[in-house]
């Protein structure tokens, strides 16, 4: 059941990120890249990681992509080039390129004990969001309260750099 | 509902393949918002990796504190992802005043 259902999430998602950097509307790219991180977040769930599954859905899908659409609307842009389209050398040295990380990463990952672990879905007492927040206040206290400062210093940095001037 | 175990080589090889296919969006797109989507794309397999490894190390004894350290990290990858998209996307709104469009061969202001 669980190796199903996992196969299904990982098919949904390959499928998609292929959408995602394939097709000529932006804003296809974009809800497409909604579809693979909600397939992500069902594989953040059959792992026992509850509080991520949540937040990849509330901030990855809701925030972050749903600002990507607010550009490319804000911007309207309509069509724009096909993938590798114009330059038949680079597309060759990129598709190479991105062919050999893959291959090389799959590679050290077949190289890897399957002893060494296997993942036990659902299984996970640390998943869910007390202990998480109890880590993020005590532990990594210093982690957090800096990531909220950069949070605040790109905020500022995003209104004053998409700011209309005004003469 | 048993309980078969995922190997964690499976979502390991999810990972790669998910990070190929982000660089090879990179490399290939010039639309600027395109590239940004595949650059998502790719941080989301490095958070996919880490899940892997914390449940990995979960399974061992004595691994709950290393495997809350993975979904910590997976956490702190995300906000900074969404501080990189708010700026990212702040500067493309700004080229696109500027120049008319976010075609990343069009930009080349820089270039002497």
């Amino acid at each position: 059941m669980v190796p199903i259902v996992f196969a299904i999430a990982a098919f949904v998602a390959v499928v998609f990120a292929i959408v995602t950097i394939a097709h000529r509307s932006p804003v296809i790219n974009v809800l497409s890249l909604v579809v693979v991180f909600f397939a992500m977040a069902a594989i953040f769930a059959l792992l026992g990681m509850d509080f991520l599954a949540a937040i990849q859905i509330i901030v990855y899908s809701g925030a972050i992509l749903v600002l990507f659409l607010f550009v490319i609307m804000l911007l309207n842009i309509r069509s724009v080039e096909r993938l590798g389209s114009g330059r038949r050398m680079q597309a060759l040295l990129g598709a190479v390129a991105a062919a050999g990380i893959g291959a090389s990463a799959l590679i050290a990952v077949s190289l890897l004990t399957p002893t060494s672990g296997a993942v036990y879905p659902g299984s996970l007492e640390t998943g869910t969001v007390a202990p998480i927040g109890r880590a993020l206040l005590t532990t990594h206290l210093f982690a957090f309260e800096f990531i909220t400062l950069l949070l605040v210093a790109a905020i500022v940095g995003a209104v004053y750099l998409a700011r209309r001037e005004h003469r | 509902m048993t309980d078969i175990p995922i190997p964690h080589t499976w979502v390991l090889a999810l990972s790669a393949a998910l990070f190929a296919i982000g660089v090879l969006g990179v490399l290939l797109r010039r639309n600027g918002i395109a590239i940004f989507l595949s650059l998502e794309l790719m941080l989301n397999s490095a958070n996919l990796a880490f899940v892997a490894f914390a449940m990995t190390l979960a399974a061992q004894p004595g691994g709950a504190e290393a495997a809350l350290s993975g979904q910590l990290f997976v956490f702190f990858v995300i906000g900074v992802a969404a501080a990189e998209a708010a700026v990212g996307l702040a500067l493309f709104i700004a080229l696109h005043r500027l120049k008319g469009t976010i075609d990343v061969d069009r930009v080349n202001i820089l270039r002497w």
